[in-house]
């Protein structure tokens, strides 16, 4: 039960974080596929620039750590201005820009990580090795039965994943920033005749979501492989989309998906380990969350409430 | 003389694209410190269009040319079914999964029983159109019934598909040296190994003829049926299709089915002609690459076959480039997306393109006055 939880919250809460960047991008009226791209590009950005200053720590410092999250941060919201220039500037189709990133963030962190390797490190390799995060457990409170769980073995991302989530929050519903933003997902030209440029605000909405996505794909980096390798690009980025559709573009309703899917997750794992099955079940557990999203959607989206501008390029002309 | 603007028109954009993507391609090989040029030639020479300077027993340019047509055979399918389903406003980015499913269960139905050729072979076809469709009118039922993004639906299914085939090829249809499906028979593979033509060993694909074919199918569908005509009035305009007493549900249903079994073709025409097994736990990045293909291609079935034979090329060849000129065969896939980078803004470009001949119309206007 103790490692459902772990385990869960270790998948949910990078998930989360993805999905908020998602929420922030598509509130503001702009479609945002690139949720996959963006999270790889910020790992390979974080986990390039940790296996670089590494070096320049000794002992066992949770440093490179944060140093990595920040730089992850930093380059999705780089490369989120990619799908911002495609999307703003040269009024490509949203969904087909989505793609263009999600597949040129591939190829390049792909090419790169080779490149970089061999060029740095004189190594033929095709991925930055990490070190293994370290976990903390919160004496006291984590003996609570149950409950407990929830602060035993957490990775120290948790803590900064939650910390930021509450601020997303804050900013998108207690602000006025947020409020211009969800405007323009709404009634762009509304936000227009108050005296707001839309392609600013919507600008600032895909390069938070990028370095939101940036977090996220360091923390799965470091979570899940301990390593950044092609193997990032397993579908994390589109179950945020699929967590952020099933929350109905709200950010606590869509933490209750992430928490969903996380212990689907966890939950189907223990399954096969518990029943002692032969390892190849694991495929069909990881199954799990997709099949549950998909039989969702099909109960919850009939009555979704998407942005009304959602995938609109924003003419100041037309009525 | 309209007809022919337009043709130069719909032309000069992809050429524009893949000009400058082959130009900063070039830099990036250049800077990386080998010769763009060279780079370039190993291209064309992989993929049998230029001689190499040395072939091994049985091989020459002949047997390379074919195949990369066996190569590129599934990618005209695929980029049809990404093309079919965008032409109605529909964004089908599951072509790898439907592929995928199609192919194990033709592989599984057909590939392993004992049917002789003349039997095997159409019905490989016949099993990977039916998967293919089913899987696709599936996500068209969705969207239309529960008003399920098509985006999101396939690539849930993308992972479904990717994770229980894979579980049930380690299962049972595994084989243990090569960790890949067992090969299928000989008389069910839709392209011919090895066959001996005068002194070389030639695998003819048979899937070309039938890629062929659907394209013209495809053309035909879209500029010369009703069915055609609304699913395009779907594309342009779902409201208005709608106003015009279309009815779109059933047409996104449509289009999504057609999309499906052209990716099923596909997915035989790789997994039962090109490859004869599959790797599990692997999915292809053909569906993606075709989306590539198919906005190269204007959405047209016959642009589809340029720009297939196009990407095809820079990813068949770049095993032969990373050995000949040392570049990394990654490199590749970023000329593949900066194509597809510049061609997703044609839009603009041909927005822009205009603009500027208006002006200059306007002027001319003004000075004959």
């Amino acid at each position: 039960m103790d490692t459902i939880i772990i385990d869960g919250l270790s998948f949910a809460l990078p998930l989360f974080i993805m999905a908020i960047g998602g929420i922030y991008c598509e509130k503001s009226g702009v479609t945002m596929l690139a949720i996959e791209g963006l999270q790889g590009f910020g790992a390979f950005v974080g986990a390039l620039v940790a296996v670089l200053v590494s070096g320049l720590f000794t002992g066992n410092t949770p440093i490179p750590f944060y140093i990595a999250m920040l730089f992850a941060a930093l380059g999705g919201a780089v490369f989120a201005l990619l799908h911002a220039l495609l999307c703003l500037k040269f009024k490509a189709n949203q969904v087909i820009s989505g793609v263009v990133v999600n597949i040129m963030a591939m190829a390049l962190t792909a090419y790169l990580t080779k490149l970089l390797n061999r060029l740095l490190f004189g190594a033929t390799s095709d991925k930055f090795v990490l070190t293994v995060s370290s976990r903390i457990t919160v004496p006291g409170i984590s003996r609570i039965p149950i409950l407990g769980a929830v602060f035993t073995n957490v990775y120290p991302f948790e803590f900064v994943i939650v910390v930021v989530a509450f601020a997303a929050w804050f900013v998108m519903y207690k602000t006025r920033f947020g409020m211009h933003l969800r405007a323009c997902g709404d009634n762009p030209h509304a936000v227009d005749a108050a005296g707001r440029n839309v392609n600013k605000i919507r600008l600032s909405a895909i390069i938070i979501c990028g370095a939101l996505s940036g977090l996220g794909g360091i923390c799965f980096a470091y979570s899940i492989s301990a390593n950044f390798s092609s193997s990032i690009y397993v579908g994390y980025g589109y179950l945020a989309i699929a967590a952020l559709i099933f929350g109905n573009w709200r950010i606590l309703p869509t933490l209750a998906a992430c928490l969903l899917f996380g212990f689907a997750r966890s939950g189907g794992y223990r399954l096969v380990q518990v029943l002692q099955m032969p390892s190849s079940y694991q495929d069909l557990v990881m199954i799990l969350p997709y099949a549950l999203t998909l039989l969702l959607l099909v109960f919850f989206s009939k009555h979704n409430g998407a942005p009304k501008a959602l995938g609109e390029i924003y003419d100041k002309g037309a009525r | 003389m309209k007809k022919r603007n337009q043709f130069l028109n719909a032309v000069k954009i992809p050429l524009l694209a893949i000009l400058c993507s082959l130009i900063v391609g070039g830099i990036i090989i250049a800077v990386t410190g080998s010769n763009p040029f060279k780079a370039y030639y190993a291209l064309l020479q992989g993929s049998g269009l230029a001689p190499k300077t040395s072939y091994a027993n049985h091989k020459s340019m002949l047997t390379d040319f074919f195949s990369f047509v066996n190569y590129f055979t599934p990618m005209i399918f695929a980029a049809l079914a990404v093309a079919v389903a965008l032409r109605a406003g529909l964004f089908n980015i599951g072509v790898s999964g439907q592929m995928l499913a199609a192919g194990f269960t033709a592989t599984v139905i057909v590939g392993y029983s004992d049917l002789n050729a003349f039997l095997a072979k159409p019905l490989v076809l016949l099993v990977g159109m039916l998967v293919g469709g089913i899987a696709g009118a599936l996500i068209g039922f969705l969207k239309y019934r529960f008003n399920i993004n098509e985006v999101v639906s396939s690539i849930m299914l993308n992972y479904i598909f990717q994770y229980t085939i894979s579980f049930f090829i380690n299962t049972y249809f595994v084989d243990p040296v090569s960790r890949q499906s067992r090969e299928i028979s000989g008389a069910a593979r839709l392209t011919l190994m090895d066959t001996a033509i005068g002194n070389q060993k030639i695998d003819i694909p048979l899937g070309i003829i039938f890629a062929i074919l659907a394209v013209i199918l495809v053309w035909f569908l879209f500029e010369k049926t009703k069915l055609g005509y609304e699913l395009k009035a779907v594309g342009y305009s779902g409201s208005a299709a709608r106003y015009a007493g279309i009815q779109v549900g059933k047409c996104m249903v449509t289009s999504m089915t057609f999309s499906g079994i052209l990716a099923g073709l596909a997915g035989v025409t790789y997994y039962l002609g090109y490859m004869g097994s599959i790797q599990p736990k692997v999915l292809l990045s053909t569906g993606f690459d075709a989306i590539a293909v198919s906005l190269l291609g204007n959405n047209n079935p016959f642009g589809i076959i340029f720009s297939t034979v196009l990407i095809s090329l820079i990813g068949k060849g770049s095993t032969y480039m990373k050995s000949m000129a040392n570049v990394d065969s990654e490199i590749a896939s970023v000329i593949t997306g900066i194509i597809l980078l510049f061609s997703a803004c044609n839009v603009y470009i041909k927005w822009k393109l205009e603009k500027q001949k208006r002006e200059k119309n306007m002027k001319s206007g003004k000075e004959e006055k």
